[in-house]
C-alpha cells in the first residue's frame, strides 16, 4: 500500500505558514488534505521545495463534478520518501476558478488545459488557456454531470 | 539585399512520422525551427466520459484503444485501480498474479519493440523496422493465443484473470524467451552501433533530469535524464517485489539515451519473464469478485510502470455499479508537453526523431 | 559486340541502297533507331531494377517482396505501370502548370542523354568516341538537379520547396568531389574518351591504383543518385515526398524511372572508369564483353541497393560537413598524388 505522509504535521505548517489555508479532508485515502483556491500555488511550492516534505512529482491533476462543487484533485509524490498527498480544491459552481501551477511544473499545463476544455474550470494565470482536446468552436463542457449533447 | 522570411510548415495530422494524428505547426528559419505549437485531439474519443456510463468491468475492453500498442498494461492499471477501490488487491490468487507480470511483461517487449522499429525508421533504417516487427509479431501471436485478441487483448479482470494458460503456451514462451536476447544484440548491431544514427541522436533533443521532473516525464524517459526510479522496484505493485531485475538508468536524456533505455529494458523484461515462468503456481485465477461489482464509496489514484511512463486512473465512485468518475493519467500526453521547449532551434530532422524518441502514441495522448 | 555494329552497318546500307535516301537522311534515322534502341534499354534495365530492388529490400528486412504476378513477381513492375498510366493527372490548384508539367519529363531527358556517351562494347555507344565523353556524362548528370528543382518549386508545396532546396546544396556539393575523383583516372588514363579509357585498363582496373577516388566517386555519386543514405530530397520522414509530394500518376512514374535511369548511368560510368569496362578479368573471355560490362554495372548496383537497405538517412549538415571539409580535401590529395606518380612513372619508362 501507499505510504502516506504526516497529515497533521504538514497542515499544521502549513497553517501556521500562510495563515488559515489547509485543513485535513476525510475520505476513503487517508490522504488527502483541502486547500483553498487562492492558497494553491503557495502551498504546492512550499510542500514542493520543503525537504521535509520533498513532493518534487506532480502525479496527477484531476477534477471531479461533484453535486456541490467542483474539485480540482492534485496527486504527489515524493521520489525520497515515496510518500503520497493528495490536494483538493474545492471551487464554486458558478464561477470555478483556481490559480495555476504552471509556473512550478511545465507538466501541469497540459493538464490544467485539458481540465479547462472537459471540465471548465477557469486556472487564472495559465500562460495558453485554451482548449486542447475538442476543437475551438465546441459548446459546452463534456465531463460536467449537466452536459447535455 | 535578399529578403528573408519566416516559412510556416503545418506538419500533419496526415505526415509519416508524427505517429498517427499528431499535429504540430511549426515556423521555420531555413529548416531550423523557431517556433513549435502541440495541436493534439485528432483521435479523441471522450473514453472518460464513457466510462461513466459503463459498468466497472464493461471499461476493460476499453483500456486497448488508449495506449493500443500496449493494452495489457493498460488494462492492468485500470483493473489494479478497481481492485484497490473495492480493497481486495490482497485476494488476487498467485497464479493470477503471475500470469498478470508474465503477459505485461510480454506486452512491455512488444511494445519497446515498436518503439526500436519505428525509431529506425523515423531516421529511414527500414530494415532494422522489420527486425522489429519479427519479434513483435511473435509477442503479438502469444498474446492473442492468450487472450484472442492481438492488440487489444480484454485479458484482465477484476480480480485475476480471463483465462489459464497451458503448458503448450509456456512452451512457445520460453522458446521465444531464450531467442530474445539474440535478436535485441541484433538490435544493437544494427542500430545502435552505426555511426550514421549515432551522430544524428547523440546530444540531439537533451533534458536535464530537473527539467524531466518539471516537464512530467515518467518511466524510460525520466530514467534516460538521470533518475533511478522505476515503480516496479521501488513502489511495487502486485508481485514485482519477488523478481530481480536492474533498472537501466543513463546520464545524458538525449535521443540516443531514451533509445538506449528501450533497449537496455527489454532484456530486463525477458528477465523477468524468465523468473515469472520459473515460480509459477499452479492454482485458481479468480478471486471471489460479486458479479455486479459496486465498489464502496470513495476514491483511488494508483498507478503502474506502462511502457511509455506512469499510466494512472483517478476512479471516484459513488457506490453504484458505475465509476462517479474516470480520470486517465496518460504518460504520453504528459511527456509531448516537452516537445514546443525543445524543438527550438532544431533541425527538422532532428525535430522527428525528438518525436520519435519520447514514444507517443496517439490513441494515448487524444483518448 | 560486333554484331551491334552489323546490324547499324546493314541498316545504313539499306537505308542508303535499296530505298535511296541522302547520307544526311540515313544518318538522322540510324541515331533515331539507336535512341531508340536507348530508350528500349533503359526500360528493359527498369523492370529487372525495380524487381530486383525490391525483392533485395525484401530478403534484407526478412520479407518475401512481390511474390504473386509472374516467375517470383517479376510482372509486377509493367502491371504497375499500367495501372499508374490509367490514374488521375493531378496538377495542384496554385501549381505552376507548365514547368510542374515538363519537370519529370526533364528529369527523364537528362537521365536518357547520359546513355548517349556510355560504350557498352568497344565502339558501341550512340556518339561513338566523343572525346570528351566523361566531360559530356558529368555536364549531362549535373543538369538533373534542376528538374528536381523545377518540381520542387512548382508544386507551390512546402514540402516540395524544402526538397528541392536540399536537392540543390546536396548535389552543388557533391559535384566537386565526383569530378575531383574522375580526375585521377583521366590522368592515368590520358584521355577523356571512355573507349580509351577502358583500353588502358586492359591489365590493370583503375580500382586499384585509384582506390580512393574509387571511393569517393561511389559516395559521391550515391549523394549524385538521392539514394540512401543520402536520399535527403525525398526524405519521406520530414518532408513526407520531397519534391514528388505533389506528383501522382505517370509523372511521379518517370521521376522514377529517371531515377533508375540515373543509377544505371552512374554504374556505368563506375564500371567503365573503375572496374575495367568491358574487359573480362581472369582471362574469362568466353563471356562476351558486353554481358562482363553488364555484370560489372548490376554488381555495382546490388551495392548501391545494400548501402540503401542498410543505413539510416544522414542529417544534411552532417552531409555537408561531409562534403565539403572530408571528400573534397581527399579527392584532391589524390589528385596531388596521382599526379606524382605519373610523373615518376614516366621519369622512369621514358
Amino acid at each position: 500500500m501507499d505510504k502516506i505522509v504526516n497529515r497533521e504535521a504538514l497542515v499544521g505548517e502549513l497553517n501556521k505558514k500562510f495563515g488559515d489555508c489547509a485543513e485535513i479532508f476525510e475520505d476513503n485515502t487517508n490522504q488527502s488534505i483541502k486547500v483553498k483556491p487562492e492558497k494553491i500555488v503557495e502551498v504546492m511550492q512550499e510542500i514542493r521545495e520543503n525537504p521535509d516534505y520533498d513532493f518534487k512529482v506532480l502525479m496527477n491533476l484531476s477534477s471531479v463534478d461533484y453535486p456541490e462543487n467542483f474539485t480540482v484533485v492534485y496527486h504527489l509524490n515524493s521520489l525520497t520518501y515515496y510518500h503520497k498527498l493528495t490536494v483538493k480544491v474545492e471551487l464554486d459552481k458558478a464561477k470555478p476558478q483556481v490559480p495555476s501551477i504552471t509556473s512550478l511544473w511545465i507538466a501541469a499545463n497540459v493538464q490544467e488545459r485539458e481540465v479547462y476544455d472537459l471540465m471548465g474550470i477557469e486556472f487564472t494565470g495559465h500562460p495558453n488557456l485554451k482548449r486542447i482536446l475538442l476543437s475551438d468552436d465546441f459548446d459546452g463542457h463534456p465531463l460536467r454531470k449537466d452536459f447535455k449533447n | 539585399m535578399l529578403k528573408t522570411q519566416e516559412l510556416t510548415l503545418n506538419m500533419g495530422p496526415q505526415h509519416p512520422s508524427t505517429h498517427g494524428v499528431f499535429r504540430c505547426v511549426l515556423k521555420l528559419e531555413g529548416e531550423y525551427i523557431r517556433e513549435c505549437v502541440n495541436h493534439t485531439g485528432y483521435l479523441h474519443r471522450g473514453l472518460e466520459k464513457l466510462a461513466e456510463a459503463r459498468t466497472y468491468s464493461q471499461f476493460i475492453p476499453y483500456n486497448g484503444r488508449l495506449d493500443y500498442v500496449s493494452g495489457m498494461l493498460n488494462e492492468l492499471s485500470y483493473v489494479q485501480t478497481v481492485e484497490k477501490l473495492m480493497g481486495i488487491t490482497e485476494e488476487i490468487p498467485e497464479r493470477a498474479q503471475y500470469l498478470r507480470i508474465i503477459l505485461g511483461e510480454l506486452q512491455r517487449l512488444a511494445s519497446h519493440a515498436i518503439y526500436v522499429g519505428t525509431f529506425a525508421l523515423d531516421m529511414a533504417g527500414f530494415t532494422p523496422f522489420m527486425y522489429a516487427f519479427r519479434d513483435r509479431d511473435r509477442m503479438l501471436d502469444l498474446i492473442e493465443a492468450a487472450s484472442g485478441q492481438r492488440l487489444m487483448p480484454n485479458y484482465m479482470r477484476i480480480g485475476g484473470v480471463a483465462a489459464d494458460l497451458d503448458e503448450e503456451w509456456f512452451k512457445e514462451l520460453e522458446i521465444l524467451m531464450n531467442d530474445m536476447p539474440a535478436c535485441i544484440d541484433e538490435y544493437d548491431g544494427i542500430l545502435t552501433g552505426n555511426e550514421i544514427m549515432r551522430a544524428r541522436t547523440i546530444g540531439v533533443a537533451p533534458v536535464s533530469a530537473e527539467m524531466a521532473l518539471s516537464y512530467g516525464f515518467t518511466g524510460p524517459n525520466l530514467r534516460a535524464s538521470g533518475f533511478d526510479y522505476d515503480l516496479r522496484r521501488d513502489e511495487p505493485y502486485g508481485i514485482y517485489d519477488r523478481f530481480k531485475f536492474d533498472v537501466p538508468v543513463r546520464k545524458d536524456g538525449d535521443t540516443y539515451d531514451r533509445y538506449c533505455i528501450r533497449v537496455a529494458e527489454m532484456r530486463e523484461s525477458v528477465k523477468i519473464i524468465k523468473q515469472a515462468m520459473k515460480d509459477i503456481p499452479e492454482g485458481p485465477i479468480m478471486a471471489k469478485v460479486p458479479k455486479v461489482i459496486k465498489p464502496p464509496v470513495g476514491e483511488a489514484f494508483h498507478r503502474i510502470e506502462n511502457s511509455k511512463g506512469h499510466l494512472g486512473f483517478h476512479i471516484v465512485s459513488d457506490g453504484s455499479t458505475k465509476p462517479y468518475r474516470t480520470r486517465i493519467y496518460s504518460p504520453c500526453f504528459v511527456n509531448l508537453g516537452f516537445l514546443p521547449t525543445t524543438a527550438k532551434g532544431l533541425h527538422l530532422m532532428d525535430l522527428v526523431v525528438a518525436l520519435a524518441s519520447i514514444d507517443i502514441v496517439l490513441g494515448e495522448v487524444d483518448r | 559486340m560486333e554484331i551491334f555494329n552489323t546490324i547499324a552497318n546493314g541498316l545504313r546500307d539499306w537505308l542508303m541502297g535499296s530505298l535511296g535516301f541522302s547520307a544526311t537522311a540515313t544518318e538522322i534515322i540510324t541515331t533515331a533507331v539507336w535512341t531508340l534502341v536507348a530508350i528500349l534499354f533503359v526500360m528493359i534495365n527498369l523492370i529487372i531494377l525495380v524487381w530486383m530492388e525490391r525483392k533485395l529490400a525484401a530478403y534484407f528486412q526478412l520479407r518475401r517482396g512481390p511474390n504473386r504476378l509472374g516467375p517470383a513477381g517479376f510482372l509486377q513492375f509493367p502491371v504497375d505501370i499500367v495501372k499508374v498510366l490509367g490514374k488521375e493527372d493531378i496538377i495542384p490548384a496554385n501549381a505552376d502548370r507548365f514547368i510542374f508539367k515538363i519537370a519529370s519529363t526533364c528529369a527523364f531527358i537528362t537521365s536518357l542523354t547520359a546513355f548517349a556517351v556510355i560504350p557498352f562494347s568497344e565502339g558501341v555507344a550512340l556518339l561513338q568516341n566523343l572525346n570528351i565523353g566523361i566531360f559530356y556524362f558529368i555536364a549531362v548528370g549535373s543538369t538533373a538537379t534542376l528538374s528536381l528543382l523545377m518540381g520542387g518549386w512548382s508544386s507551390n508545396n512546402k514540402y516540395s520547396l524544402l526538397g528541392g532546396m536540399r536537392t540543390v546544396a546536396q548535389m552543388i556539393s557533391y559535384e566537386i568531389p565526383m569530378v575531383f575523383s574522375l580526375l585521377g583516372v583521366v590522368m592515368i588514363a590520358g584521355s577523356l574518351n571512355l573507349t580509351d579509357i577502358v583500353n588502358a585498363q586492359k591489365n590493370t582496373w583503375f580500382v586499384i591504383p585509384q582506390l580512393i577516388a574509387f571511393i569517393v566517386f561511389f559516395i559521391a555519386a550515391t549523394a549524385e543518385l538521392n539514394r540512401g543514405p543520402f536520399d535527403l530530397a525525398e526524405g519521406e520522414q520530414e518532408l513526407v515526398a520531397g519534391y514528388m509530394t505533389e506528383y501522382s500518376g505517370i509523372r511521379w512514374a518517370i521521376y522514377m524511372i529517371a531515377e533508375y535511369g540515373n543509377l544505371v548511368a552512374s554504374s556505368a560510368i563506375i564500371s567503365i572508369m573503375f572496374l575495367g569496362g568491358w574487359n573480362a578479368p581472369f582471362g574469362l573471355t568466353f563471356i562476351p564483353p558486353f554481358l562482363w560490362l553488364m555484370l560489372k554495372i548490376y554488381l555495382v548496383i546490388f551495392v548501391f541497393m545494400w548501402i540503401r537497405w542498410t543505413l539510416p538517412r544522414i542529417r544534411i549538415d552532417h552531409l555537408m560537413h561531409f562534403g565539403w571539409k572530408f571528400l573534397i580535401p581527399v579527392s584532391l590529395a589524390n589528385i596531388l598524388v596521382t599526379g606524382i606518380g605519373v610523373y615518376v612513372y614516366r621519369m622512369i619508362t621514358l
